[in-house]
């Protein structure tokens, strides 16, 4: 019984691993690359092993969205902008020593933070007692929706979610007016000339 | 890129099941993965992939920027309507129960309707972004 | 499998850290904003972990499981991905409005034509 409880957790976490390690090695790529288009390219392949973790951490509705639009929309958005600005990031002649130590200080800090955590998966976890077996409890019965995530989203925190589509809204209007408005200025310009 | 005969051919005929996924996404979200955003963020990718081969002009012919603009107003707009409508059916902002008699099925309908309003105004942002970047030369 | 509790946050971090010398070391805008979508990632990775549990499966409710992972985290997440492309794009049609007004995105250039 016990073994067959350790088989499935067990590939998991090497699973897990797995794709930890493959993030930090295309995180560290796309750091040391100068050249701006190939490291938006390697962003998009960190999106998508980053959709592969969350199908392991059972957040199927989350890696949809990251495998969506990480490794598709932020990927097109950023080419389209390096096209417009110049591909290649000039070399820089300031000291990196200072930004690594900041990086190292804050992570240190961090990591010792982490020691008070609950561990990883562990079910008597706080953040599993709250709301969370309200949700998977009576979720479905209260509002006809198999998943829970759809029923939390759009039921229990639609005022969040209401927020949410106004930050994307005027963020889209944001775009729009920093960049149309002053395009067709200059077309008109163009055409008064 | 008018001469990419193999990518023009290939996503002409990805296109249609891309947008026809997303619809599909929409509409199996309470059931399975998928829901509003996620069927707004492919729809929009569809679009978007047919822009990159076939440039943001084309899409502008099929979503000229003035609907995406309507569009992605109604989809909030839709979004907060469905709270007005619970307000006058005798609930509070947002409370589905109150759309209809059984609290159980407004809920449902409630949020099948959000869903719609949201995946709406995600899809017709990210076109309205694409739209505005790719054009920008 | 003790010494591997943390394993996620740890990395989490790691990525954040990367995230945050992307930000703060070049000096391109581009790069600056790459590194601000690591950091981002990186802090989503923390949230998924938090909502994990062992041995659990996705919050679909189905009569064929019993135990599953804690959906509010996936919730927060995935409208939090949205939101993030969306600013992003903000962040990215401002350096394109910086290249337009001062012929640049290096950021030691910018300062050096305001100071003029």
């Amino acid at each position: 019984m016990d073994a067959q409880a350790q088989g499935p957790r067990a590939i998991d976490l090497y699973v897990d691993i797995l794709l930890i390690v493959l993030l930090v090695a295309a995180a560290l790529v796309v750091v040391s690359l100068r050249n701006l288009l190939a490291a938006a390219l390697v962003l998009g392949i960190y999106s998508l092993v980053m959709a592969a973790l969350w199908v392991v951490l059972d957040a199927v509705d989350v890696a949809f969205t990251e495998a969506a639009v990480g490794a598709g929309v932020t990927t097109v958005f950023m080419v389209l902008a390096i096209a417009a600005t110049g591909r290649h990031a000039r070399v820089t002649h300031r000291r990196p020593w200072l930004p690594i130590l900041a990086s190292l200080a804050v992570g240190g800090l961090l990591i010792y933070g982490t020691l008070d955590l609950p561990d990883f998966g562990d079910p008597q976890a706080p953040a599993q007692q709250h709301v969370a077996p309200h949700y998977l409890g009576q979720g479905e019965a209260e509002t006809g929706v198999p998943n829970i995530v759809t029923a939390v989203l759009a039921s229990y925190r639609g005022f969040d979610t209401l927020g949410e589509v106004t930050v994307i809204f005027t963020a889209g209007m944001g775009v729009l007016l920093l960049l149309g408005v002053a395009r067709r200025r200059r077309m008109d310009a163009r055409d008064d000339e | 890129m008018t001469e990419h005969l193999v990518l023009r051919v290939i996503s002409k005929l990805l296109v249609p099941p891309i947008l026809l996924f997303a619809l599909y996404v929409q509409m199996h979200g309470d059931y399975g993965p998928g829901g509003g955003f996620q069927a707004g963020v492919i729809f929009g990718a569809g679009l978007i992939l047919y822009g990159l081969v076939f440039g943001a002009q084309a899409v502008q012919s099929v979503a000229p920027m003035r609907l995406l603009v309507t569009l992605a107003c109604l989809g909030l707009l839709l979004y907060a309507g469905v709270g007005i409508a619970s307000m006058i059916g005798g609930g509070s902002f947002l409370e589905y129960g109150a759309l209809s008699a059984d609290a159980t099925h407004g809920n449902h309908v409630g949020i099948i309707i959000i869903e719609i309003g949201v995946g709406i105004a995600v899809a017709s942002v990210m076109t309205i972004i694409f739209c505005v970047l790719a054009e920008w030369r | 499998m003790e010494a591997l509790a943390h394993v996620n946050y740890w990395a989490a971090i790691a990525l954040a850290m990367i995230g945050l010398y992307a930000i703060i070391a070049p000096s391109n805008l581009i790069k600056k904003l790459i590194g601000l979508g690591m950091f981002q990632s990186a802090i989503f990775l923390i949230y998924i972990t938090a909502g994990k549990v062992e041995g659990g499966t996705a919050p679909i409710i189905d009569a064929a499981y019993e135990v599953y992972s804690n959906p509010l985290p996936h919730v927060l997440i995935l409208t939090a991905i949205v939101v993030a492309v969306s600013t992003l794009a903000v962040g990215l049609a401002l350096t394109v409005a910086i290249k337009r007004a001062y012929g640049t995105v290096e950021e030691d250039e910018i300062v050096e034509q305001d100071r003029r």
